[in-house]
């Protein structure tokens, strides 16, 4: 069911991750992806999967639920896996016809599938501890010195919020209108593509127009209450780091150092 | 007679194995009979829509089994599909659904879908339209071009057209001002006396309950807690109130006038029930003084 797809959305818990500020959180990924791409053999790799074990057994979200997440990308990892098994130049290992599949093209394999994964699996951390008001916050803040420069951060900010907001309405609504154009008998599972493609229209224009309708609405309802932008905007919770964030600041450190010393050896 | 729909220890579980893992049924065996009005209530969360959605194979039961007229909606696919079409629902706000250009297009959604003639098709849907009063003028017209209750109006229309032998409606009059109300419960009941068709309608007016069915549901936690009719499910009004539900307004006067003392019968649930108990006690008072 569409339901199942946990993209974008955020679990709600009281694990240390989840207590984390946004901002450190949002640094943190910056600093997983990095060392993920330094990474350049399997201790690294290795040292990497650690950190990320250890940061989804510490937010309590189900390893069931993080897989889940990942089921639509799986064409892609293994696309990637694919290209990189046959267009890697090297040691032949096996050969037919115009594909030859060398021994560093396996290795190639290993690695992208391993980095695809884990840099997905280390993002929905991000948004499955985070909620999108923190997250935004988080980033404005984060982005606040660009406002010098004339950078809309504020505007930014509010519209990823906004859209965030509405993944879980919008896939609801799609849901609900589906099931509505079922109980009428339509029908998406058999046909061809184009009798698919077809089947998709009453589903489409109703939920552009209801996605219509909300902007509408979402817009009045900001304007009743005074909305006019960030400036001079005061906020309910106010971001302020504590004790367990300086750790991980500290622990993200030790993370890029280490990885920079493996990566000196060659590991 | 057999029922036309049947649960038989149905239990139906939301996301399994998330944290918003979440039971919506537990447990619910229910018939209806063929040309029965049946009301269903509950408080919000207490599984009526996924309820409904059971009886139409949308949703299939964690455990347990639907029959339509005996046979299971989910021994092969296209039985599932059949049963869709013979057990009509209408969700909430309804117009929400519309997509085609024209009002004639949109209710011929379904009966094509069915596979008919575009003659069989073109009589279903006037038909269909006659009985929610949509006038022939705007068959033509594009629906969004159409007022909120005429637009409602259209889509009950494209579940009509398939010709149902059960309709089922959820909150068909939420947001519509009386007068609209009033005229879809008449489209409704026109359209079970003409199809002798079973009527399921859930609703959180009491009032529209109590003059429109047969027999009620009370649903609370996922799980049917009353059953029979408006008489008897609204003389337990402690139980209703204490699941979040009410009674009627005019049954809650009687409640209040029985128990300041006057000798009144409790049992009333329509405005004109009440307006006669109150003249018969006013008669009566005559006759003593």
């Amino acid at each position: 069911m569409l339901k199942d797809i946990t993209l974008g959305q955020y679990f709600p818990g009281t694990s240390v991750i989840h207590k984390l500020d946004p901002r450190t959180k949002l640094v943190w990924v910056i600093v997983y992806i990095i060392a993920l791409f330094l990474a350049k053999w399997f201790v690294s790799y290795a040292l990497v999967l650690v950190v990320l074990a250890s940061i989804i057994a510490t937010s309590k979200i189900h390893l069931k639920v993080i897989l889940r997440g990942m089921k639509p990308l799986l064409l892609i990892i293994l696309l990637t896996a694919f290209l990189n098994l046959f267009y890697s130049q090297g040691d032949v290992v096996a050969q037919f016809w115009i594909f030859k599949i060398t021994r560093q093209g396996i290795r190639n394999a290993i690695f992208m599938m391993l980095r695809i994964t884990m840099l997905v699996a280390g993002t929905f951390m991000l948004t499955y501890t985070t909620s999108p008001i923190a997250l935004t916050d988080g980033l404005e803040n984060l982005l606040g010195p660009l406002k010098k420069l004339h950078v809309p951060v504020h505007e930014l900010a509010m519209m990823m919020c906004i859209a965030l907001r509405f993944i879980p309405t919008l896939i609801e609504e799609t849901d609900k209108i589906m099931s509505a154009q079922k109980a009428r008998g339509a029908d998406f599972e058999s046909g061809d593509l184009i009798a698919r493609a077809k089947a998709m229209v009453p589903i489409l224009v109703p939920l552009f127009i209801s996605a219509f309708r909300r902007a509408d609405e979402l817009a009045t309802a900001m304007e009743c209450r005074c909305y006019h932008g960030g400036e001079g905007r005061t906020r309910l919770n106010q971001l302020r780091y504590a004790g367990r964030d300086y750790v991980a600041y500290a622990l993200g450190l030790a993370l890029i150092a280490l990885i920079v010393v493996l990566r000196t050896f060659g590991l | 007679m057999t029922p036309i729909i049947e649960l038989q220890n149905v239990s139906h579980i939301y996301s399994p194995g998330t944290p918003f893992e979440h039971a919506a049924l537990r447990n619910v065996s229910l018939s209806i009979a063929p040309g029965e009005f049946v009301g269903l209530i509950g408080h919000t969360g207490s599984g009526k829509s996924t309820l409904i959605q059971h009886m139409n194979g949308l949703l299939k039961p964690t455990e347990g089994k639907v029959f339509f007229g005996g046979e299971d909606i989910w021994k092969d696919p296209k039985f599932t599909r059949q049963t869709r079409f013979k057990v009509g629902l209408v969700f909430q706000y309804p117009e929400y659904q519309l997509f085609e250009e024209t009002v004639y297009k949109d209710i011929a959604f379904g009966p094509k879908n069915m596979g008919l003639s575009e003659d069989e098709i073109r009589e279903r849907v006037y038909r269909a339209a006659g009985f929610v009063g949509i006038e022939k003028e705007n068959m033509e017209k594009s629906p969004f071009d159409l007022s909120g209750g005429q637009k409602r109006r259209v889509a009950i229309a494209g579940v009509i057209a398939m010709e149902p032998d059960v309709l089922i409606l959820d909150e068909p009059t939420a947001g519509l001002d009386p007068v609209g109300r009033q005229s879809i419960l008449q489209n409704i009941r026109d359209y079970q006396k003409a199809q002798n068709a079973a009527v399921i309608m859930v609703s959180h007016s009491m009032e529209e309950i109590a003059s429109n069915v047969d027999r009620l549901i009370v649903m609370d936690h996922g799980a049917p807690a009353m059953s029979g009719s408006p008489e008897e499910v609204f003389s337990h009004a402690q139980e209703l109130v204490s699941m979040g539900l009410n009674v009627p307004r005019v049954t809650q006067v009687f409640l209040q006038l029985k128990k300041l003392g006057a000798d009144v019968d409790s049992s009333v649930f329509t405005v004109e029930q009440g307006a006669q108990q109150l003249l018969s006690m006013l008669k009566g008072g005559g006759r003593d003084a």
